[in-house]
């Protein structure tokens, strides 16, 4: 067993990456620092279980991820929404591809463009069963089998809902950068009034309505 | 070699690393000389890394830091009152 005071030690680092990821599941303060204890008194309860040389963090991020499942989005009362309008692919490169850029590079240049708050806000809009995915792996960088187990779906629908969330989440930031001024809208897409074909999952998106 | 449908079908997964390396080394043959594909692999890649930047730096209450260790001293004064 590892030792209890390190364990701990270790445990408090990850605090603060613990609470960003609890805003942007619960989208308030309050339940987010709810969360954040909730999750702490189960990590101390299951000490006892702790394997030495398991991944710690991941290991918070799994009672965290169970914790907001299991009580937090019961008490928000939100509708379990799964529905997300199809967005075509490459739609926010699409767009700014026709902006001139030659200058800077990409990073910069999509590093100014957006707000801290206007990308929150992008994330927290995502109906929650794109959101969780998406936050998981692009924020916090896990992997599709990590995800899957904790979110408990197959992994093929990890990757058709992050395929979808990503694409919902850049058309919102998008249209906050044109409400901003910072893009014509004139200049976007090139190609005129060619529907887009519809997003195939990758695997048959079995919508348990539950993550389980 | 991929073509370039081929190639775009498997940008998430390669920007998610998580493709076979067989898959991954066909990837980056048709990148090398395709700068259309290159350009959209490489907005995707710096979008992926500006949205974990950008949503990762919410200030933590400095209270809740005390509350956390509350949690440790309630669970761990708890077991050692049981054994």
């Amino acid at each position: 067993m590892a030792d209890r005071d390190a364990f701990a030690a270790e445990a408090m680092q990850y605090a603060p990456q613990l609470y960003s990821a609890a805003l942007r599941m619960t989208r308030n303060n309050a339940d987010a620092e709810d969360l954040i204890q909730e999750t702490y008194l189960r990590g101390f309860r299951g000490f006892g279980n702790f394997q030495e040389g398991t991944n710690l963090r991941a290991w918070l991020f799994r009672i965290l991820t169970n914790t907001y499942i299991n009580t937090y989005r019961a008490k928000q009362r939100r509708p379990q929404e799964t529905e997300l309008a199809d967005v075509e692919d490459l739609y926010m490169y699409r767009r700014l591809g026709a902006l001139d850029n030659a200058s800077r590079s990409a990073e910069d240049q999509l590093f100014d463009l957006f707000t801290d708050d206007e990308v929150k806000q992008a994330l927290e809009d995502l109906p929650e069963s794109f959101r969780l995915p998406v936050l998981l792996a692009d924020v916090e960088g896990y992997a599709y089998k990590e995800i899957a187990e904790m979110l408990s779906i197959p992994i093929g629908t990890v990757m058709s809902r992050l395929h979808r969330g990503r694409k919902a989440m850049q058309r919102a930031l998008f249209d906050y950068a044109v409400a901003r001024g910072l893009t014509e809208p004139a200049a976007a897409s090139p190609e005129p009034a060619v529907p887009s074909a519809p997003d195939l999952p990758e695997t048959p998106d079995q919508e348990v309505n539950t993550y389980g | 070699m991929a073509d370039c449908n081929e190639t775009l079908r498997e940008l998430d997964r390669f920007l998610d690393s998580e493709l076979s390396d067989e898959t991954r080394v066909a990837i980056h043959g048709h990148l090398e000389g395709c700068p259309d594909c290159l350009q959209t692999f490489d907005f995707h890649a710096e979008l992926k890394i500006v949205v974990a930047q950008k949503c990762h730096n919410d200030e933590m209450p400095p209270a809740l830091l005390a509350k956390i260790e509350a949690c440790f001293g309630e669970v761990f004064s708890d077991l050692d009152e049981s054994t």
